[in-house]
């Protein structure tokens, strides 16, 4: 077996050509589903996990899919936002635990989030470098966005402007960094946490200006120039820095009950209380909803998975196609070594040998296809966890 | 020896039949068998070989009756005893000089490819000449260098007998005496029965017989027959 076998390895060698394109064609055919199957697969995992880890969320009432996007993933949808006196409620006289959320800004690309300190404890995330937050202004990023940006704790990054061509519009933030997390290969690698107060800063909610008096004793906010002109005073500038020296000088108008937060991550003691809290949502005339995540989540799988049945029915037709393709080639290089199969013959080789050269030399071809589809596919296992939690953190 | 008796065969829907009603060869004789094109000259190789089976009568090739063996036995058999040669050479092209000469240790599994069997090879290449190419394909060899390694191949398991094709059919008048002259001296070295199937009628020379299908007839050496006893080869059926 082992002469025939080196025979069929032979002509393979031998036909490069020939059996290079017969390997590509195998490759080709394989690869394709093989990948969409783990990347299917890895974005079912994925996104089912992150649904599974949040019993259930409160926010605006329209669609159930874009707020668990907003709330898992920090998808910047359009979604109305709710008053953060939702929070209270949805802890629903002690029955759960409610974590605010405030995903509408962005800094340097990535979704400023803000949250309180138990977000990280609920999604278990611990801080690899730095602190925690502690006062206005600060940020701890995600090791993704702390990989990519290079940045790390001291630096600063700035918020995104809503619109560059709004120049009454809000004011970038100067963000401190004092906290990197440890890569938990989830959505919140690529975000930038901070206080929920910081992101009503970001906002607008909330500004820090210098004490008038104290720059400038005596003088008015507006004073007018002898040309008649009203000019400024200098002490008037905001704050687009939040510092040690300044910190004092930021305030909020009005109520913090009536600030927006975009969803509320609600996790109940129990099952039976969080029906009773469910069975509240379900029958007040209020315009927040609660939904389960992991059933949002299924109901868009069974869409992805339908079109993914198209797709494998496809594949199946193209596998077929290129497997009557290759049976002809195969024939086709029978009818042309007829001779030669004769010789052999003539020589002593018995029909099973002959027959077990050809099987070795497609065995040989379909071996070499199939390590570079495992090759292929361990690439694309490797890869796919980026490019699934890059599709679903901002499409990034 | 080989003994042909009451031998008669056709090729299924075929209209000719070949018919020998005795044909012995001793061992160690070089023997060409002429005749035409389509007399039943390669037939009779298949025959002895044990590639085709007669309708009746029987082959004997060294001491063993070829006709009766199974499929299995008389692959054995042509694997132990019989060396081929043919007119187009046949060799296998993506293998070097080297490696079609061992070729029947590659395909038969009843052969045991030594470091003994392989310097054999070599010795046989460097007595055809063609020792510095023995990593070469056989694009890269001459016609006569092809038939060569082509001989090499049939004497490498050490056959008691050697059938050969129409072996100078395709060299050119200088190669086909060096060819014969080749198989004569590697056939004479090991004692091997030699039988050359050929309708060139310049190369009998050298031959201790010739067996001539067309007319009938066997000769040993130049002169007529002489105790052979005549066949019918030939006739429409």
């Amino acid at each position: 077996m082992s002469g025939t076998l080196g025979l069929a390895w032979r002509y393979v060698l031998f036909h490069k050509a020939k059996s290079l394109i017969l390997v590509l064609c195998i490759v080709l055919t394989t690869i394709l589903p093989v990948a969409v199957k783990l990347l299917v697969w890895q974005f079912d995992q994925k996104i089912v996990a992150r649904a599974a880890s949040t019993p259930s969320i409160v926010g605006a009432k329209g669609s159930s899919l874009d707020l668990v996007l907003s709330a898992l993933y920090f998808k910047q949808e359009v979604i109305e936002p709710v008053a953060y006196a939702e929070v209270e409620r949805a802890r629903g006289d002690g029955l759960a635990s409610a974590i605010p959320l405030h995903c509408m800004f962005a800094a340097m690309d990535y979704p400023v989030v803000g949250t309180s300190l138990e977000y990280f404890d609920y999604r278990e995330l611990k801080v690899g470098a730095g602190t925690q937050f502690v006062s206005l202004g600060d940020c701890v990023v995600g090791q993704k966005v702390a990989e990519i940006l290079s940045v790390n704790v001291g630096d600063q990054i700035i918020s995104d402007r809503d619109n560059v061509l709004d120049l009454a519009g809000q004011s970038p933030l100067k963000l401190n960094v004092v906290g990197v997390l440890e890569a938990s290969r989830t959505p919140d690698d690529w975000a930038v946490f901070v206080d929920l107060k910081t992101a009503w800063v970001i906002q607008g909610l909330g500004h820090g200006h210098q004490d008038l008096n104290k720059e400038a004793p005596g003088s008015p906010v507006l004073i007018a120039s002898e040309s008649g002109r009203l000019i400024a005073n200098r002490g008037v500038v905001s704050y687009i820095e939040i510092t040690d020296e300044n910190v004092d000088s930021f305030h909020f108008h009005g109520e913090t009950d009536e600030f927006p937060v975009t969803a509320i991550l609600v996790s109940a003691s129990g099952f039976k209380e969080e029906t009773i809290l469910q069975g509240r949502y379900e029958s007040s005339d209020s315009e927040v909803q609660f939904v389960r995540p992991e059933i949002v989540v299924r109901d868009l799988m069974t869409i992805v998975f339908q079109v993914n049945r198209f797709f494998n029915a496809n594949a199946i037709l193209i596998g077929g196609s290129t497997a009557m393709l290759l049976v002809l080639v195969v024939l086709l290089s029978l009818r042309l070594r007829k001779r030669e199969m004769e010789t052999m013959f003539r020589l002593g080789c018995s029909r099973g040998t002959i027959v077990w050269l050809q099987v070795g030399e497609m065995g040989i071809i379909f071996g070499v296809a199939m390590v570079f589809v495992m090759l292929g596919s361990a690439w694309v296992w490797w890869v796919s966890g980026n490019i699934v939690e890059g599709l679903l953190v901002n499409g990034r | 020896m080989i003994q042909i008796e009451n031998l008669k065969f056709q090729y299924p829907r075929a209209e000719f039949m070949l018919r020998l009603p005795r044909l012995d060869i001793e061992s160690g004789k070089r023997v060409a068998i002429v005749g035409p094109s389509g007399c039943g000259k390669t037939t009779l190789l298949n025959l002895i070989s044990g590639i085709a089976l007669p309708l009746a009568g029987s082959v004997t090739v060294c001491g063993e009756e070829v006709s009766a063996m199974s499929d299995a036995s008389r692959r054995n058999f042509r694997i132990a005893n019989i060396g081929m040669v043919f007119q187009q050479f046949e060799l296998v092209e993506y293998l070097d000089v080297l490696s079609n000469i061992l070729l029947p240790f590659s395909i038969n599994a009843t052969l045991t490819r030594s470091p003994e069997v392989r310097s054999r090879a070599i010795e046989f290449a460097e007595a055809i000449g063609l020792k510095e190419k023995l990593t070469r394909r056989p694009a890269q060899l001459s016609q006569g260098e092809q038939q060569r390694v082509a001989i090499c191949r049939a004497l490498i398991t050490e056959p008691g007998v050697v059938l050969a094709d129409e072996p100078t059919g395709n060299l050119d008048p200088e190669n086909k005496r060096r060819i014969l002259d080749l198989i004569f001296q590697l056939a004479e070295k090991q004692n091997q029965t030699l039988i050359v199937v050929t309708h060139d009628m310049g190369i009998l020379s050298g031959f201790d017989r010739v067996v001539d299908f067309q007319k009938m007839r066997f000769s040993d050496g130049a002169e007529e027959s002489a105790g052979a006893v005549p066949g019918s080869i030939g006739e429409q059926a």
